[in-house]
């Protein structure tokens, strides 16, 4: 039972902060809220390759004199993708929350949606 | 904020600091951890903290919004020119092997000149976003 | 040298023509650059199917890394299809777009509308080449931000609205299909589509794969559009300007179907589907998909909101098809995956050139318009046919083959629920039909003229294209016939 929690923390990590994120996209009515949950969610799933990569004893995965173990380097390439992936995601985000609020007046999404529906 | 002095010195002084480490950065990516994203960034960093502290107008004069644009399409113009030219050569698309006469140093020369090409655009569009958010202000 | 390297060049020429067409003075320049770029893309495309259509299949490597450590593009007859479909309806939008980008894209914005137009046909046909599945995420999500961009371009202010609403459940969906292959990745070690199949089969019955797979399904049902995860598409088609609303319909949904065929039946194989709760859970929600967005379509009072109702219903159809995992079905799926985006196009070019002509599409601001634009309403009304399943038109032969394959495994419920779509489909598209011929003009509306020929001849050639499919099934049919043997389909007689 211990082994579980103790053992497998870097699973309980991930879990914790995409739950977080999720929930924060879900619930919170605020635009640039949703924006700041969907990074949590996107970071927890860097947390997931990144730690499913590391080799015991092993260091970081570029070639240097005197070591023989390395991590795995295709986790962090992919990361770095995914990373820059989710840069453009929220740069359009708030580029988009931007251009709302100056049409709106408003960036809450119940406001927002009022102002759609008395039209 | 160009009426503090602290703040208007280490703009000053700072500014060939930061930019010199982007350099480090990129073309270190073989050797360490690095590359051509996080070159990017740090470099439009060093713009952004000019612009932060003595205003859009003068880090226009420098660097105006048209010529961002250039630099971003040349960047991925580089990326991509790259991978033709291999094809050219008689590989497949990015094959590094083609690019010269050994293929290690074909390999070595492939990824810098990529990676030159990702700087660039990166750091482009970084300072396109960063003068897109700083002049809305004009509109209101 | 260009055969050689022919998959590959699908996707370089667009990605070596976006950023120039962003440096180009706006007006008419960054169009021809288009155009000259979807024609030659759409010439590559053609050529490719006619070479994998007897069932070769074609394998490149990139940077000549050999599979499974280098990225590998695998093109076999499904892969040449769904990159036929975005190619070709990409070539036929941009002859259309020049009128309406004019009138609803402000001077200033038309080479960087135009640029990411390309970046979009990048993604979509980078997902149609690749073999690999980080390669296909990353595919996908250069196809949804530069779609989110393109839908917020629209004229009024809830396109913003509309943009953010499929940003937020669009990379939702990105980030659990990246969930799913990172846990597919932790239990094999590999990302080449191929090389997975071989390594999932001996560990099929691992917990971690069974996640991996939900994750999976989740994550491309909402690109898809499936039924509970459809709230973004009625308004992101209805806000977006004409030519992206064109070519968003007939291209990014369908290219969803075809990942989700990919990863289900490729990297996973059709008996995995069949053991897990997927295959049921796709027939319930098909069925309910079908019925209330046929019913909510029936309600709207706005053409573009009854088409984008309509889409959601047609996926759902494709979604059954996938759900039965009989061969049958999964051909009735690729079929309809091709006539779905001619009709569906068709019909989304007659409602653009509706609201560049009268400036709303709203349903009561149409009354007797049939009679003063008949090329337009004739073209509804064909391509109305060909929704409905008439005989004759391509729409009757998808019908045809879904409902083939439901009486196949004796599902009656199934093929009357089929059915019952195509007879709520006659409701809605009567609907648009009626308020524009059958109503007198009133007073307040002004007199409109015949919309330009040059959105007529592509609105045309589609709907030709519709009738000449309908007739013709050789091209569809042979092709789904050799896609599903490829991809190891077994049907199953219970």
């Amino acid at each position: 039972m211990i082994d579980i929690i103790i053992g497998h923390y870097n699973y309980w990590i991930v879990i914790l902060l995409m739950m977080a994120g999720f929930y924060t996209v879900i619930n919170r009515g605020n635009l640039i809220k949703k924006i700041a949950g969907l990074n949590i969610f996107q970071t927890s799933v860097f947390l997931l390759y990144i730690s499913i990569g590391y080799v015991e004893g092993g260091t970081t995965p570029i070639i240097a004199d005197g070591f023989t173990i390395y991590s795995n380097p295709l986790p962090h390439v992919l990361i770095l993708t995914a990373i820059v992936v989710g840069v453009s995601t929220t740069a359009l985000g708030l580029a988009l929350v931007v251009r709302i609020k100056e049409a709106y007046g408003t960036i809450e999404e119940d406001e927002i949606h009022d102002q759609d529906m008395s039209l | 904020m160009k009426h503090n002095l602290i703040l208007r010195f280490i703009a000053k002084y700072f500014f060939p600091v930061i930019a010199l480490f982007a350099l480090y950065v990129q073309f270190h990516g073989d050797y360490g951890p690095g590359g051509g994203f996080q070159a990017g960034v740090i470099l439009s960093v060093a713009f952004i903290f000019y612009a932060l502290v003595f205003g859009m107008k003068t880090t226009e004069q420098v660097l105006p919004f048209g010529v961002l644009r250039i630099l971003a399409s040349t960047g991925v113009l580089i990326y991509a020119g790259t991978g033709v030219v291999t094809m050219l050569m008689g590989g497949n698309f990015l094959d590094y092997d083609t690019l010269s006469l050994h293929p290690l140093q074909g390999q070595h020369i492939g990824i810098i000149v990529i990676e030159l090409g990702v700087g660039i655009t990166v750091s482009a569009v970084m300072l396109m976003i960063f003068y897109a958010f700083a002049n809305r202000e004009n509109h209101d | 040298m260009i055969e050689q390297n022919l998959c590959l060049l699908l996707v370089v020429i667009p990605l070596l023509a976006a950023p120039i067409t962003a440096m180009l003075p706006n007006g008419k320049l960054p169009w021809l650059m288009t155009l000259t770029v979807t024609w030659l893309c759409f010439t590559l495309a053609s050529w490719q199917l006619s070479i994998v259509i007897d069932g070769s299949v074609i394998s490149y490597e990139l940077g000549g890394w050999s599979p499974p450590w280098g990225i590998e593009y695998r093109i076999d007859a499904m892969n040449a299809l769904v990159a036929l479909i975005v190619a070709g309806i990409a070539a036929i939008t941009l002859p259309y777009a020049l009128r309406t980008v004019e009138k609803e894209i402000p001077l200033q914005q038309t080479s960087l509308f135009y640029s990411a137009f390309l970046l979009c046909l990048v993604g979509l046909l980078g997902i149609a080449q690749t073999g690999d599945v980080f390669n296909l995420f990353v595919f996908l999500e250069i196809s949804s931000l530069s779609s989110y961009v393109l839908i917020a371009m629209g004229k009024q202010r809830r396109a913003l609205t509309a943009a953010y609403q499929y940003l937020i459940m669009g990379s939702i969906g990105a980030t659990f299909l990246l969930i799913g292959i990172g846990l597919i990745y932790a239990e094999t070690g590999t990302l080449n589509m191929q090389d997975l199949h071989l390594r999932l089969q001996p560990i099929l019955d691992h917990r971690t794969v069974h996640t991996g797979f939900a994750f999976i399904v989740v994550g491309i049902a909402l690109k898809l559009a499936l039924f509970p995860l459809h709230l973004w598409l009625p308004n992101a088609y209805k806000y977006s300007p004409s030519a992206v609303s064109v070519f968003l319909s007939a291209t990014a949904t369908k290219v969803a179907v075809y990942i989700m065929l990919r990863m289900v039946f490729t990297v996973f194989s059709s008996e995995f589907f069949k053991i897990t709760p997927a295959e049921n859970i796709f027939l319930l929600l098909g069925v309910f998909g079908v019925i209330v967005a046929s019913i909510a379509a029936i309600y709207q009072n706005d053409i573009k909101r009854i088409l984008a109702y309509s889409s959601i219903a047609q996926i759902s159809y494709m979604v059954l098809g996938m759900g039965q995992a009989s061969v049958l079905g999964v051909t009735a799926t690729l079929v309809h995956v091709f006539n779905h985006a001619l009709m569906k196009g068709a019909l989304f070019m007659a409602a653009g050139a509706i609201v560049y002509r009268v400036g709303t599409s709203k349903l009561d601001s149409l009354n007797g318009i049939g009679r003063q634009m008949p090329w337009t309403f004739t073209a509804i009304f064909i391509a109305g046919l060909s929704l409905i399943g008439i005989p004759g038109t391509a729409g009757f032969i998808s019908k045809w083959y879904f409902i083939l394959a439901a009486l196949e495994q004796q599902s009656w419920l199934i093929a009357l629920v089929i059915l019952l779509g195509s007879l709520f489909s006659v409701v809605y598209m009567w609907k648009i039909l009626e308020v524009m011929f059958f109503r007198p003009a009133t007073e307040t509306d002004l007199p409109v003229s015949e919309a330009p020929l040059s959105m007529l001849i592509p609105m045309w050639t589609l709907v030709l294209a519709n009738i000449y499919f309908g007739i013709n099934t050789e091209l569809t049919v042979n092709v789904a016939d050799t896609a599903v043997k490829l991809l190891g389909v077994v049907t199953y007689h219970e």
